[in-house]
């Protein structure tokens, strides 16, 4: 792990322009969100241009990065291994879809509208920890502590 | 209320863009704010002063927005306090379950061209209006 403070302040500079660009398209708010999910209303198309904006930037730069042999700052790239299309991906998925269609709020969202000091995301965010501390436990309990979560976020590194 | 506003709307969809690729250049990982929260509660050696900084950042480009525009973005919420609560569990616990949320499969998994984002964000996108239609025209 050398090169821990580039790294740092590479996390940190992502973090902020993925927090200012969540702001100016207008998804942090759930009201939003809920307006582009609610194809049956008053439909808001905002959320496939911030989509579509994001994808515009990343299909093509991603193909250029994987090209490389490793990253700028790191010694290899740390991606999700798995291909299954199995169970826990697609009840997963749905559970969240559930949660996000209730509120509006997905976890990027979420979390950077803490800064707006509103008790309602205080209470989103901590239910969303609570709801992630408990699929920790569920699955330390029933994989005895294997820690084989592939996660699209938080993967095993994988030198290319 | 809300109004499509397409020009801001891919504005931050272009800087989030940017802030994923970077994330991939420099770091080698993808930007999935799930996973990377999620991943400070079963904490490796090494590999939580990263996510704690990236959070940080989050939450230093929401207040840098704020100080520009002179108020945070809009921020609604208009589900009851058990929905909020009930929609916060079921978000964290979902979006560990399936190894990402809008960001890990949504943007990073499509832009790998992953199988199981392509599934995934179709199931959540596909769920969510299901779920926002049965609440708001149903009941």
């Amino acid at each position: 792990m050398a090169s821990g403070i580039p790294r740092t302040l590479a996390a940190l500079a992502c973090g902020l322009i993925f927090g200012l660009g969540l702001a100016i398209s207008g998804m942090m708010n759930p009201a939003k969100v809920v307006g582009f999910l609610d194809v049956a209303g008053n439909w808001d198309p905002t959320l496939a241009f911030v989509m579509g904006g994001a994808l515009l930037v990343t299909i093509p730069s991603y193909r250029v990065i994987l090209a490389r042999r490793r990253p700028v700052l790191a010694d290899g790239f740390s991606l999700p291994t798995k291909n299954s299309l199995d169970a826990p991906l697609i009840w997963g998925s749905a559970l969240f879809g559930v949660g996000w269609g209730l509120v509006g709020f997905c976890p990027g969202p979420a979390v950077a509208a803490i800064i707006t000091g509103l008790p309602a995301v205080f209470g989103f965010v901590a239910a969303m920890i609570a709801g992630m501390a408990l699929h920790a436990w569920l699955s330390g309990e029933l994989i005895l502590r294997k820690s084989s979560s592939s996660d699209t976020g938080d993967a095993t590194p994988n030198p290319r | 209320m809300e109004h499509f506003t397409p020009v801001s709307g891919l504005v931050g969809g272009l800087l989030i863009g940017l802030a994923v690729t970077l994330m991939l250049l420099l770091n080698g990982r993808l930007a999935g704010v799930s996973g990377i929260v999620g991943g400070l509660l079963t904490p490796k050696a090494g590999d939580t002063g990263w996510r704690v900084i990236f959070i940080v950042g989050l939450l230093l480009g929401a207040l840098v927005y704020a100080l520009a525009a002179g108020a945070p973005a809009p921020v609604d919420v208009l589900a009851a306090p058990p929905a909020i609560l009930a929609g916060g569990l079921l978000v964290g616990f979902g979006t560990r379950m399936g190894s990402g949320c809008t960001s890990g499969h949504g943007l990073c998994g499509l832009a790998l061209f992953s199988r199981r984002s392509v599934i995934a964000t179709a199931l959540f996108f596909g769920v969510a209006m299901l779920t926002v239609f049965v609440a708001r025209h149903v009941f």
